[in-house]
């Protein structure tokens, strides 16, 4: 089947793969590409103009870098570096005991960790409120048992960290497990016969090896965190404004869809790039396929 | 240094340590339906007084009844389709070899790297540009965007593990294309198949930024949800919020004993 494929373009079309291929991917063009075109193409269009028939013009970009919306950008980079550095000091000890420790219970850690992922993030979200409310369930518990008071932590930077920590967990722990799972046990005793410490064991070999599924993890979760947008609103309240928070204000309250379009292309270009510097890296077919 | 009490403290502390992020990621839920059985207004803790009254309300409400029709259409008809397309897609992704499929397998998972509130305004525009009413048909559209790739990704990790070899064999014993697709390769993929369907219903049944931009008029759960979280608090939040949250665990409990089902009947067909 695979041999025959080079000879001419239709019998490309024919190859069973090619033929499987194509819904999806039609799907995607309409659904996908196409999306992305209007928006790159209505980032050219003067302001405030809801049709596509204008005279292209480079204005958004400009007063996009003469207003403050570098402060949002930072704040959108500065949760996601963040975000992605606590996740992986939390997600590292359990992803290695999903790859060699729990044996038989790793399904069942793994089904408890995806579940939530099914839930609805906005009642996730909300049940934080509920926790971290005043006179929610920790302020009133404090309250009632050691009479100090804990009101102020809702509508802070602390509780959008919290709530994207919680909310991206599963992304960057499935992500590692698969590749601390792809880092042979016989080479880390090998090393260590050889007289390797561990931290030497942890960095020459576990690390390399485990690199792919570290990488994805991590540039999962942190181009999730750039386009956030639920997270800093529910918990976060004014206290800062993420990008996607931006895009979103100036797609509805401004109703000025170029200025939107022209955030959102900036956002996707930056996102867009980081991607790229993975998938250059990454070969899907051992990572996923693990052969 | 003592080496195996260490590894032993490691191990005790990984359990430990898993076991807590687990608690951590199941607080919040408990939190939203204990909030559903508070008498008050506001949510107060420690709870002063329960009741069931925001239950009766939501099953009588037939607002509340739209909202869970809305959300319950989209999921279904996503999950159908998008089972259809990832099922395909993920023998192109996995299981044949042809020119072109590393960059397919790059392109197609590019949705689920982009945030879904910028990937929902761009459908805004798109539909507004090719003259489309938004209403929860297009939000269907949105959310297969985003969750065929994601089915095509998990039904994947089983189609790696599937030896065409089987396939061959079928067809060398005389099976036509559909007897082979149908008694061979449909039966062995199904474990990847159901997941595909669950993560499918689900997603889209939780979906918001997506939603929020192309449901027109109408309103599914999680969109009124943030709505009344942001302005206009009223106790229907949690208790809505609870209703969902069993709706999926509902869900999700039909779905183990469907697939307890499935592998019993197989080690059966394997002891034969």
């Amino acid at each position: 089947m695979a041999g025959t494929t080079q000879n001419s373009k239709l019998q490309w079309l024919r190859n069973p793969g090619v033929l499987a291929a194509l819904p999806a991917s039609i799907f995607l063009l309409i659904g996908f590409a196409g999306p992305l075109l209007m928006v790159g193409a209505y980032s050219f269009m003067p302001s405030r103009s809801f049709s596509l028939n204008q005279i292209p013009t480079f204005e958004n970009y400009i007063s996009i870098i003469h207003d403050s919306y570098y402060l949002s950008f930072f704040w959108s980079l500065a949760m996601a570096v963040i975000v992605v550095i606590l996740l992986f000091i939390i997600c590292y000890p359990i992803a290695y005991g999903m790859a060699k420790l729990f044996n038989k219970w790793a399904n069942l850690v793994t089904a408890l960790i995806a579940v939530p992922i099914l839930i609805s993030e906005n009642i996730r979200l909300f049940g934080w409120v509920l926790i971290l409310l005043k006179n929610g369930i920790l302020d009133g518990s404090l309250q009632s048992l050691f009479g100090v008071s804990a009101s102020g932590l809702l509508f802070t930077v602390p509780a959008i960290i919290l709530g994207l920590v919680y909310v991206y967990l599963p992304f960057t722990l499935f992500p590692l497990v698969i590749g601390i799972s792809m880092v042979p046990d016989t080479l880390k005793e090998a090393a260590s016969d050889l007289g390797a410490t561990r931290w030497q064991i942890f960095r020459e070999v576990e690390l390399p090896l485990s690199m792919p599924g570290l990488m994805i993890g991590g540039i999962l979760t942190f181009v999730l965190v750039l386009g956030s947008l639920a997270e800093a609103k529910i918990l976060g309240g004014q206290a800062i404004v993420m990008i996607a928070d931006d895009i979103e204000s100036a797609f509805t309250f401004a109703q000025n869809w170029p200025k939107g379009s022209a955030l959102s292309v900036l956002l996707i270009a930056l996102s867009g790039f980081i991607v790229f510097l993975l998938f250059r890296r990454v070969d899907l077919d051992r990572v996923i396929g693990r052969r | 240094m003592n080496r195996p009490s260490w590894k032993k403290l490691t191990e005790r502390f990984i359990i430990l340590w898993t076991g807590a992020v687990i608690v951590f990621l199941y607080v919040p839920m408990v939190a939203v339906v204990l909030a559903s059985f508070s008498k008050q207004r506001y949510f107060k803790f420690p709870v002063p007084a329960f009741t069931d009254k925001w239950y009766q309300k939501a099953f009588s409400s037939l607002s509340v009844r739209e909202l869970l029709w809305t959300s319950l259409s989209i999921a279904a008809l996503v999950t159908i389709i998008s089972v259809v397309l990832a099922f395909l897609g993920a023998l192109a992704f996995a299981r044949y070899d042809w020119k072109g499929r590393k960059l397919y397998q790059r392109l197609i998972l590019l949705p689920i790297f982009f945030p879904q509130a910028v990937l929902g305004l761009a459908m805004l525009l798109w539909f507004s540009a090719i003259g489309v009413t938004t209403s929860w048909h297009t939000a269907v559209f949105a959310h297969l965007v985003w969750i065929t790739p994601i089915v095509i990704l998990i039904m994947s990790i089983q189609v790696y593990s599937f030896d065409p070899a089987l396939e061959e064999a079928a067809y060398d014993l005389g099976a036509t294309r559909w007897q082979v697709l149908t008694q061979i390769t449909l039966p062995i993929l199904s474990p990847g198949i159901i997941s595909g369907a669950i993560f499918a219903f689900l997603l889209s049944w939780g979906n918001f930024p997506l939603s929020l931009f192309t449901t027109g008029a109408d309103q599914t759960i999680p969109e009124w949800l943030y709505a009344k979280m942001v302005s206009g608090y009223t106790p229907m939040v949690p208790t809505l919020g609870s209703l969902t949250l069993s709706a999926a665990a509902m869900f999700l409990l039909v779905a183990y004993i469907i697939w307890l089902a499935i592998s019993a009947r197989r080690r059966r067909l394997d002891s034969l």
